[in-house]
């Protein structure tokens, strides 16, 4: 039986790896999103005119340039030249890794688009609590962190759980700039033993698996952390 | 002659180069209820807001027991606030918090009191308002008059003053209004300084010790409601009274 050797431990052992990679990847690219929305939705709807319109900026580019464009030029383009500037200045080799790029880069789209959400979701909160809680005396801050974040947080989480979802299988786009990923392990292990459909089925699959756990998680999170009052998710 | 606890004097604000209020004068003693009729549009709002510095007039100065908010600058204006209690005509209820934490809230985050501390004091100005059962319901659990009455006791953990009540019963629905305005006359009764904008008439006859008629952003008339009221249409109060009566069936 040659086809149960297609796949042996060690391979196993090898994809599974990827796949740990590509949740360093969307954990790393999803927190440093959500740090970034969340200052930026703060900064839009609450800040100076003019931070605002930097802020739509913001979005307006990174939502607007495909990520593999981002990814190349982010590591082949901006980190080397930055490696060069470092050894020319301070005669230091200075290596950042592929994995390190690519989660900035995952970041920084995914801060675009979680800006987004979290601006809606800060809008929705009707103006008048906004209001209420400064009238008790709360500071502005106070209130956006007491009374404004806990709503908005938890009505974004369902649109959250589709950024989640995007996210993952954008980050299968780091192959390009050589994170062992997912995508690449199977890419590799596919080119030992000649196996293509199957091993792309399977890396799909994987990644259906990686959707679906999360999406379901995050979704469970809402039903918990939902006060009565607030929509039943719909799904 | 004691001194009065708010003054509000000639207080101006424009917006989008309306005027809005137009020179405003007024003072509440300690333990008076005034009530604020008049013309929606009228500026009624606009004043309250302005007493609370949510908005902030163009000219004029509000003083709160001898201390003109002037004198406290800009950034002091949070301590200024929470003197005043302010009731809004649509709640404004924390919705994701339990009437408990609704009342809590700004004693933990402005007073730092424990959150234990914090929760006692929200039960028993609940169970002021007779929501002593009703704690750990959300807003959204609660009727109108529940969600006002929540707001009140919300206001009144805070200590404040002088209570700002932008007219309270304007969104509830007829049979819930009289538990809101029982709760604000026991409040009167107890000595709470009070300023109201609303439409009850019958309600502000009984209790209050002046009724301001605003109209066009100016206090076109004010009076104790006996002697304002019984000009018998002649004056134009009494004229806009005589009208919401006969709205209320009572003319």
């Amino acid at each position: 039986m040659k086809s149960i050797n297609l796949i042996t431990w060690p391979t196993i052992g090898y994809l599974l790896g990827g796949a740990g990679l590509t949740c360093l990847l969307v954990a790393g690219g999803l927190g440093l999103g959500l740090g970034l929305g969340l200052g930026l939705a703060a900064l839009q709807v609450y800040g100076p005119r003019r931070a605002a319109a930097l802020v739509g900026l913001y979005a307006w580019f990174f939502r607007g340039v495909p990520i593999l464009v981002l990814m190349f030029l982010f590591h082949f383009g901006l980190v080397s030249w930055l490696e060069e500037l470092v050894r020319a200045c301070f005669n230091y080799r200075l290596r950042i890794p592929a994995l390190a790029s690519a989660v900035v880069v995952l970041g920084l789209c995914s801060g675009a688009y979680q800006s987004q959400i979290f601006r809606g979701a800060m809008l929705s909160i009707p103006a008048g609590q906004f209001r209420a809680a400064r009238a008790l005396g709360l500071t502005g801050t106070q209130a956006i962190l007491s009374i404004i974040l806990p709503q908005a947080l938890r009505l974004s989480i369902p649109a959250w759980s589709n950024e989640y979802s995007i996210l993952l299988k954008d980050s299968a786009i780091a192959y390009v700039i050589g994170v062992t990923e997912i995508m690449a392990r199977f890419k590799a292990v596919a080119s030992t033993n000649y196996q293509y459909l199957l091993m792309y089925s399977l890396a799909g699959l994987v990644y259906y698996f990686l959707t679906a756990v999360g999406v379901r998680l995050l979704l469970s999170l809402y039903d918990r952390v939902r006060w009565p009052g607030l929509a039943e998710r719909a799904d | 002659m004691t001194e009065p606890v708010l003054e509000v004097s000639h207080i101006s604000k424009s917006c989008g180069g309306r005027l809005i209020l137009d020179d405003v004068s007024l003072s509440l003693n300690k333990g008076e209820l005034k009530v604020l009729i008049g013309p929606s549009g009228g500026g009624k709002s606009t004043l309250l807001q302005c007493i609370h510095f949510l908005q902030t007039p163009d000219a004029g100065e509000i003083i709160l027991e001898g201390r003109p908010a002037s004198d406290m600058g800009r950034r002091h204006i949070n301590v200024f606030r929470r003197q005043i209690g302010m009731i809004f005509q649509d709640f404004n209820l924390f919705d994701h918090l339990t009437a408990e934490h609704n009342v809590a809230i700004a004693l933990r985050k402005v007073k730092k009191q424990s959150r234990a501390q914090a929760l006692n004091r929200a039960r028993e100005e609940l169970a002021r308002v007779g929501l002593a059962d009703k704690g750990d319901l959300y807003p959204a659990q609660l009727s109108g008059g529940q969600k006002q009455r929540v707001s009140i006791a919300r206001a009144l953990a805070m200590d404040p003053k002088v209570m700002l009540l932008d007219e309270p019963t304007s969104a509830l629905d007829p049979e819930l209004i009289g538990e809101v305005l029982k709760v604000i006359a026991d409040l009167s009764q107890s000595g709470m300084t009070m300023l109201m904008a609303t439409h009850q008439i019958g309600f502000a006859r009984h209790l209050t010790s002046e009724i301001i008629f605003m109209e066009a952003g100016r206090i076109t008339e004010s009076g104790p409601p006996a002697e304002l009221l019984s000009t018998c249409g002649l004056s134009r109060a009494a004229g806009f009274c005589a009208k919401l009566n006969q709205l209320m069936g009572r003319g």
